[in-house]
């Protein structure tokens, strides 16, 4: 017996955006069962989880925070991935863009300078852009795929940022903890409610909603990104430069990475350590795709990939229950999510077998 | 048929096989006598291949009968319809290109008898049916001809009762086309049946002694095609009466707007074709049809021409008089070039795009974009005013590409090119596999626009077409195009000659000169 996957004729329509929400419920499934085999109560695991989180104006402001970096990263990774450009790198990009903030908060902090922040915002982005540049040009010049030489990318950036943090930039009066000096008051990003830790990264992050929206969907340079992503010999006949377009989409997702990276230093702990991330960037993957690669429907898998980021670290404080949990959860939804797009596309038919060589198509 | 005589070869009965979305054949009758060479006539889309690949054991019908020398039969897969004495050459050959001859025949036959055998045995069925095989030389060596006449060996050497040859003639040039007839009229006489199908109509009367003509799924008619008339059977194939389509006044010489001088290009691809010197000159208002049959350089004269792959030098293109050679498509198109590519979805559009964006796809440089932004009103004005023109079916501006039938996409394409009034017009294949209704468009379309002034530069391997709406032809063979000639001063023989690759008298001196230039 053989099992194979026939394409549908018709796929559902409705299915683009009821597979994601299918994903979440069978995640949900999913991790209560693993609660179970755990030995924890379930229905109290997902209440820490999901309902908690929500609860307070506190827990709130935490969810943009955390979702802020996330929709930075998945909107700059969907534009890429609509012109067939895999940015799988976005935690590299986020890395340099908060080592090159970092810089500028470093060198010209203190003074009161009223360009500081844009500078360091600047400086973020342009962190992205280099680093995104290279396997720009690697892939343009020596077809080099992106998908390997972003993620090899990311790992070269925490060995640059550990060399940071443990030698040239390490706080002499840190008591030889691998940190840098604490950016200065007038190099922290302002909060956008008072007393919590929301600051205006979480504006830039919904700002790239529309934006996004509008590239995508109304402009010559969308539709050229969604052509050579669909069809590129149709881009080629039209005479869109695919190069430029390679170009363009990691640049812009480098570019917004590299802002979700200074905007998280600045706007949180004030200093770069070895660790800056819990995985934005690769969990900013997931997020794409749960939000099939739509801006809009982006916004909304990152408040879910946020609350799972904090519903994880209370899990961990209240329940004893490992960060690895939070992970697998996050591998779950995309597997759910790969699963369910497979069978909206496909159907599954069991065939019996047959004498070898059966099928023949002279 | 009286009792005495022997039953038919292969009889279908009440056959039916329907998709989700479609019934592709519907209660199909079919009598194939022994020693019969019986057309299937039909549109595309009429349903005849799936009625083949029922008989062939590709696809199970969902009702009706299959009947072998009166026995009924049920044929599970391909194996089982050779077993029974069914060969089947199909349109697109599968040969592995750096095998050679025998051991192609080898893999598809299954072979257990060695090479040295197999080889023996090549050699005397190309012999006795004057099929020219050298059963040691490597498949990518050889023409298409030559590789469809490996796949009759293939097939001859199961000494099949009922051959079934699906559109054998799209890849030949007319010689070849007739070497084959003879060939199949030979089997005939020796008792093997054949299955012939093609909407090739003046094919069907000069081979063919019964037809069977299909039209949605369904038996409309038969007809003796010796007899009948190429109009009566287009008709029936159609389903109402043939349109005619508008011969444009004779022209005056028009400016040159199209010059490719001295062009050779290596190939980008194994197996591609190298362009040899190639030089043509195409003016305002006139039609310039190349033929040729495919593989002969028709892909990489083309993209040369659009800009999708660079000359090696600026002047060995000009546009409008501007040299274009090192210039990409979208600076072509600027200088008024248009181009109707061979591949539909893929390349001339795209398949999950609406019609809209389909529209858009080469005329965002008139006037559709603004500032960077697509003004969709405009967009969705212009797709609208395609499809009314074109009178293409579609559930509206935003169907999606992939829903369109390949007739319509192709009117909806040419639409799109002919609508930003280019003033040089390429078109590849323009009518290829397209219903004959959409062919008179496409073919008004193209003179109509030749007629307004443009300069209009058809390939195709259809040569009544050419011969019906071109001022001059030439002809590409091997990379080398032939210059032109009047069409009204040639010949459908003189061009198949050249369709050979043998150019005679001025052209060979032109080849010459070339070799010299080359060098």
């Amino acid at each position: 017996m053989r099992l194979s996957l026939l394409p549908r004729e018709r796929p559902a329509r409705s299915m683009l955006w009821l597979s994601p929400v299918l994903a979440a419920v069978l995640s949900v499934i999913g991790v209560t069962i693993l609660f179970a085999v755990l030995g924890r109560d379930p229905i109290e695991a997902l209440r820490t989880l999901f309902i908690t989180p929500l609860a307070t104006m506190d827990g709130l402001t935490e969810l943009g925070l955390k979702a802020t970096p996330l929709l930075l990263c998945a909107v700059g990774i969907a534009i890429g991935v609509r012109a067939d450009v895999w940015n799988i790198g976005a935690e590299g990009q986020f890395t340099l863009g908060a080592i090159f903030g970092t810089w500028v908060a470093l060198n010209f902090g203190g003074a009161g300078h009223w360009w500081l922040i844009p500078a360091m915002l600047l400086a973020g982005i342009a962190g992205g852009v280099v680093w995104a540049g290279i396997p720009a040009l690697l892939r343009t010049r020596f077809n080099a795929h992106e998908i390997l030489t972003t993620l090899m990318l990311a790992y070269v950036s925490i060995q640059l940022l550990g060399y940071l943090v443990h030698g040239p930039w390490k706080d002499p009066e840190g008591y030889s903890f691998p940190q840098t000096r604490q950016f200065e008051a007038d190099a922290t990003l302002p909060v956008l409610v008072a007393g919590t830790r929301l600051h205006i990264g979480a504006l830039f992050a919904l700002l790239s909603v529309p934006l996004g929206s509008l590239l995508l969907g109304r402009t010559l340079m969308g539709f050229r990104i969604r052509t050579v992503g669909a069809a590129p010999a149709a881009a080629r006949y039209a005479g869109f430069n695919r190069d430029a377009i390679v170009w363009f989409c990691l640049l812009v997702s480098g570019g917004l990475a590299g802002l979700a990276g200074i905007c998280e230093i600045a706007g949180g702990n004030g200093q770069l350590t070895p660790v800056i991330s819990p995985g934005y960037g690769f969990a900013a993957i997931i997020v794409a795709f749960l939000g099939r690669l739509n801006p809009i429907g982006i916004l909304f898998a990152s408040l879910l990939m946020a609350l799972l980021y904090l519903g994880g670290e209370g899990l961990q404080v209240s329940m004893q229950l490992p960060i690895a949990v939070t992970g697998t959860i996050q591998g779950m939804l995309l597997f759910f999510l790969l699963a369910a797009d497979v069978l909206v596309n496909y159907r599954p038919q069991l065939q019996v077998a047959r004498r070898a060589g059966a099928v023949h198509h002279a | 048929m009286d009792a005495s005589a022997p039953p038919p070869r292969l009889r279908l009965t009440g056959i039916t096989k329907r998709y989700a979305s479609v019934v592709a054949n519907s209660g199909i009758d079919l009598s194939v006598g022994p020693g019969e060479i019986h057309a299937l006539l039909g549109e595309n889309g009429a349903g005849k291949s799936t009625l083949v690949k029922i008989i062939y054991g590709v696809v199970h019908p969902d009702e009706g009968e299959i009947a072998w020398e009166g026995r009924p039969v049920r044929i599970a897969d391909p194996n089982a319809a050779r077993a029974l004495g069914i060969g089947m050459v199909f349109q697109h050959f599968s040969l592995f290109e750096s095998l050679t001859v025998a051991e192609n025949i080898a893999l598809g036959l299954g072979a257990r008898e060695g090479i040295g055998e197999l080889t023996a045995r090549i050699e005397e069925i190309s012999r006795r049916y004057g099929l020219a095989v050298e059963p040691s030389r490597h498949v990518h060596h050889l023409s298409v001809g030559e590789r469809q006449r490996v796949e009759i060996v293939r097939c001859l050497l199961q000494a099949p009762r009922l051959l079934i040859m699906d559109e054998p003639t799209s890849v030949l040039t007319p010689q070849e086309a007739e070497g084959l007839f003879d060939v199949l009229r030979r089997l005939a006489s020796e008792g093997c049946s054949v299955l012939y199908i093609s909407h090739k109509l003046e094919e069907i009367k000069a081979l063919c002694e019964a037809a069977t003509v299909l039209r949605g799924g369904r038996v409309v008619g038969g007809c003796d095609p010796r007899t009948s008339s190429e109009q009566q059977m287009a008709e029936l194939m159609i389903g109402g009466e043939l349109p005619v389509a508008h011969r444009r006044a004779p022209l005056k010489e028009g400016r040159a707007s199209l010059i490719v001088a001295n062009l050779s290009l290596p190939a980008d691809e194994p197996f591609g074709t190298h362009l040899r010197d190639v030089s043509l000159t195409l003016r305002d208002g006139e039609i310039l049809g190349v033929a040729g049959v495919a593989g002969n350089g028709q892909k990489e004269l083309l993209a040369v021409l659009s800009g999708e792959r660079r000359a090696p030098a600026a002047d060995a293109v000009r546009i409008a008089d501007v040299a274009a050679g090192l210039m990409g498509p979208a600076a072509r198109r600027r200088l008024g070039l248009a181009f109707i590519p061979e591949e539909r979805l893929g390349r001339g559009a795209v398949a999950e795009f609406p019609l809209t964006e389909n529209a858009l796809l080469t005329s965002y440089q008139h006037g559709l974009v603004r500032a960077g932004m697509v003004r969709f009103g405009a967009v969705e004005a212009y797709a609208r005013q395609i499809i009314a023109r074109f009178g293409v079916v579609a559930a509206g501006t935003q169907a999606q590409g992939s829903s369109l039938s390949g007739g319509n996409m192709q009117k909806f394409i040419v639409g799109r090119e002919v609508g930003t009034n280019p003033r040089v017009l390429l078109a590849a294949h323009p009518t290829w596999g397209v219903d004959i209704g959409a062919a008179l468009a496409i073919r008004q379309a193209l003179m109509d626009l030749a007629a307004a002034g443009s300069g209009v530069l058809v390939v195709s391997e259809d040569l009544a077409e050419l011969f019906e709406i071109s001022d001059y032809i030439s002809v590409l063979s091997g990379g080398r195009l032939s210059p032109p000639r009047r069409t009204h001063e040639t010949t459908v023989e003189e061009v198949g000659l050249l369709m050979g690759g043998r150019m005679a008298g001025a052209a060979r001196q032109h080849e010459a000169r070339g070799v010299v230039d080359a060098a």
